[in-house]
């Protein structure tokens, strides 16, 4: 069953946060992640990981994601993303 | 260690839907933070900082006690709080304006049910009341009775000022701003009187030390057990003036020791340096070394 969402946003682009923008996508198109990060080189791999387990979790299949990073932790990110996630539902 | 003679001596906030205050508060030596979901979040991202509050206390090492301050649960976000936030087992919920114990119970009873839920033990997550309004002050006391999750009550200077239509003043050295000065009396009476801790209001000039140390030296000669503060600058000092002084911490050595040879001698009245010592003052000497003790200034000698 595809569970329908709308475009939505979460996070702010100060120091150690996060910016978060979800949109949906045709069916079939998996996640689409575009990442800017200055420490893209060295954690893009675990921030991948990190943001497609949130996404499987919540049952999210198809999506395009633009995830620009200042700096967050992951916890942070888990936050950002999962709001971001509420917020498309609502 | 037991919650309710924890070390408060500061308890600084940080605005809960700032991912770097978030994620430091911890880092500054403050006895206990609290992440902040009321006024420092704007109503658009109550949602979000729900969110990073709930991940930051499932995820980040806690190295001191963290409690988080919820909206009031007869406005539309308080007990949404309540709900996505106790799963995270949050030392203690700091209620903003106070002014029932029947609030406190139903929060209280909410705790329990998420206790249970959660598989918590009962009774993990404690209470912190800000008094903010002349209603609560007058029921100080049934707040802070209300509930044995009850830890601490602490004014809110500002607002309470502010209910009372004057404003919060430098002060002088002896009463403070006196705008508070019978609030903070009657809080710190109440509090005594239900076993819990005061905590004192907020002081926001950054740049004024001589007024904020007056602040904290006047409310701990009434009796409070601590401070809140918003920014990490003022813990040193906070800390510096509720921590016993080495002074303080030898003269309450030598009461406890007179005291203690009296006992064995059997003789009724002592004195020390020229002055009575009784009951109150013993009781006193073994709070010191307490506190002492609690901030790491004292070490207690074996056998003793």
């Amino acid at each position: 069953m595809i569970i329908r969402f709308k475009a939505a946003q979460a996070g702010t682009l100060e120091s150690s946060d996060v910016l978060v923008s979800i949109a949906p996508a045709d069916e079939g198109s998996g996640i689409q992640l575009n990442l800017v990060s200055a420490t893209k080189q060295q954690y893009a791999r675990h921030l991948q990981k990190l943001v497609c387990g949130i996404l499987q979790e919540a049952g999210i299949i198809d999506a395009t994601l633009h995830i620009n990073d200042k700096g967050a932790i992951d916890c942070v990110i888990e936050a950002r993303v999962k709001t971001a996630i509420l917020r498309a539902r609502a | 260690m037991q919650a309710r003679g924890k070390l408060r001596r500061s308890v600084m906030y940080a605005a809960g839907n700032n991912a770097g205050l978030v994620r430091d508060a911890s880092i500054y030596g403050a006895d206990s933070i609290i992440y902040d979901v009321e006024d420092s979040v704007s109503v658009y991202e109550k949602d979000s900082a729900r969110q990073l509050v709930y991940y930051a206390l499932k995820r980040l090492r806690r190295t001191c006690e963290v409690g988080v301050r919820i909206n009031h649960i007869s406005t539309p976000w308080g007990l949404d709080d309540l709900a996505s936030l106790l799963p995270a087992k949050p030392d203690y919920i700091r209620l903003p304006k106070g002014e029932s114990g029947e609030e406190i119970q139903q929060i209280d009873r909410i705790i329990s049910k998420a206790e249970q839920d959660n598989g918590f033990e009962p009774g993990t997550v404690k209470i912190m009341v800000s008094i903010e309004s002349p209603k609560g002050l007058r029921n100080a006391y049934e707040i802070a009775t209300a509930s044995p999750r009850m830890i601490a009550i602490a004014l809110g200077g500002e607002d309470f000022a502010a209910a009372m239509k004057t404003e919060k003043t430098r002060g002088n050295e002896i009463t403070g701003g006196r705008e508070l000065f019978v609030a903070r009396s009657l809080l710190v009476l109440a509090a005594k009187e239900a076993g819990i801790q005061a905590i004192d209001s907020v002081f926001s000039d950054m740049r004024d030390e001589e007024t904020l140390l007056n602040e904290v030296l006047l409310v701990k000669e009434l009796g409070f057990d601590g401070k809140s503060c918003v920014n990490p600058r003022q813990i040193d000092l906070i800390h510096r003036a509720f921590t016993p002084q080495q002074d303080d911490i030898r003269y309450a050595i030598r009461v406890l020791n007179v005291y203690e040879e009296a006992m064995q001698k059997n003789s009724g009245v002592i004195a020390l340096d020229g002055k009575m010592i009784d009951m109150p003052m013993v009781i006193r000497a073994e709070r010191v070394l307490a506190l002492a003790e609690a901030a790491g200034v004292y070490v207690k000698e074996v056998g003793k």
